[in-house]
């Protein structure tokens, strides 16, 4: 079926993204979270574009005006974090909001399990907060369920009054 | 944690029925495909009924259709309806008055710990939907990758 049909979904392309897109993450990102991380992104994609095992896909929707940006997955492989199998991570994903309802997300999530099975991963992975309702759905219905991992963590400000 | 056996049976009867909504079953029918009783089971529809969750159809052939929005309900929203999971509070700490034991130091770290379980079983349950359930439990106790990754260390 050719990628131009009228359904928005069916519009849709996946690409690698380019340096030049990151001005257009960052601006999904803040969008989407309310918070203007440029330099975190900045520095995101001087470390995963062209990089073996890191991956920024870009999906962008052929429209009559030229192609024209509609979200991103960031994904890579981590290996032996305490003795886990290398395993591909989903580090980011955005899609921007009036073009949601489309599969979108579902693209470039499938678009990122094939680079990494091609990377040699056989498991993906990712760590959302339980309060992040939208997302945990979404990985959810992509089949995505609890792993053998569990997040801890705590105030570094905390310590036994021996090691005060 | 283990559900109540009428939050059980709620779940079995939407998920049943969601599976083709446009099929219609009766109590008895759902409780010989789970091996349950029809009269508990009678009652847990009437329940999703008020809910809006299921419409009973009167007559020969008649009994019950999923009416809900697959895509919309989760696993907590129908688990809402029968029981209140994570009454003890939240991990931030206990919404009600302590019960016994829980304003000393041990109570309250013991609670804290219950709030820590009961915030991740709301969580999963509340971003799994019907419909997700339905398209994704193919691979549910299927053993995942995950399990290898896990012997892998």
């Amino acid at each position: 079926m050719p990628e131009t049909a009228a359904s928005p979904a069916q519009a849709i392309t996946i690409r690698a993204a380019g340096e030049d897109d990151c001005a257009r993450v960052s601006d999904l990102d803040a969008l989407i979270t309310g918070l203007r991380k440029d330099d975190y992104w900045r520095q995101t994609f001087a470390r995963f574009i062209g990089r073996g095992g890191r991956h920024v896909l870009i999906a962008e929707n052929a429209g009559d005006g030229g192609a024209s940006f509609a979200g991103f997955i960031i994904g890579e492989v981590r290996a032996w974090e305490f003795g886990s199998q290398p395993c591909g991570w989903i580090v980011a994903i955005g899609v921007e909001p009036e073009q949601r309802v489309h599969r979108i997300g579902e693209r470039l999530f499938n678009a990122m399990c094939e680079k990494l099975e091609e990377d040699g991963v056989a498991t993906v992975r990712t760590m959302i907060a339980r309060a992040d309702h939208l997302n945990m759905s979404f990985f959810r219905a992509q089949g995505m369920m609890a792993g053998p991992f569990i997040e801890l963590e705590k105030p570094v400000a905390w310590k036994f009054e021996h090691e005060e | 944690m283990r559900l109540q056996k009428a939050t059980l049976f709620g779940l079995y009867s939407i998920l049943e029925l969601a599976r083709d909504p446009e099929r219609q079953l009766s109590a008895t029918d759902i409780a010989r495909i789970y091996g349950i009783s029809a009269n508990h089971l009678a009652k847990v529809l009437r329940d999703l009924g008020r809910a809006g969750l299921v419409v009973s159809v009167r007559g020969a052939g008649g009994g019950y259709k999923f009416s809900g929005n697959a895509r919309r309900t989760t696993l907590l929203d129908v688990i809402n309806i029968f029981e209140d999971i994570g009454a003890t509070g939240n991990a931030g700490g206990n919404a009600g008055p302590p019960g016994d034991g829980e304003g000393t130091d041990i109570g309250a770290a013991l609670l804290q710990v219950q709030g820590e379980i009961d915030d991740i079983a709301r969580a999963t349950f509340g971003s799994i939907t019907i419909a997700t359930l339905l398209r994704t439990m193919q691979w549910y106790g299927a053993g995942a990758a995950s399990d290898t990754a896990a012997a892998g260390e």
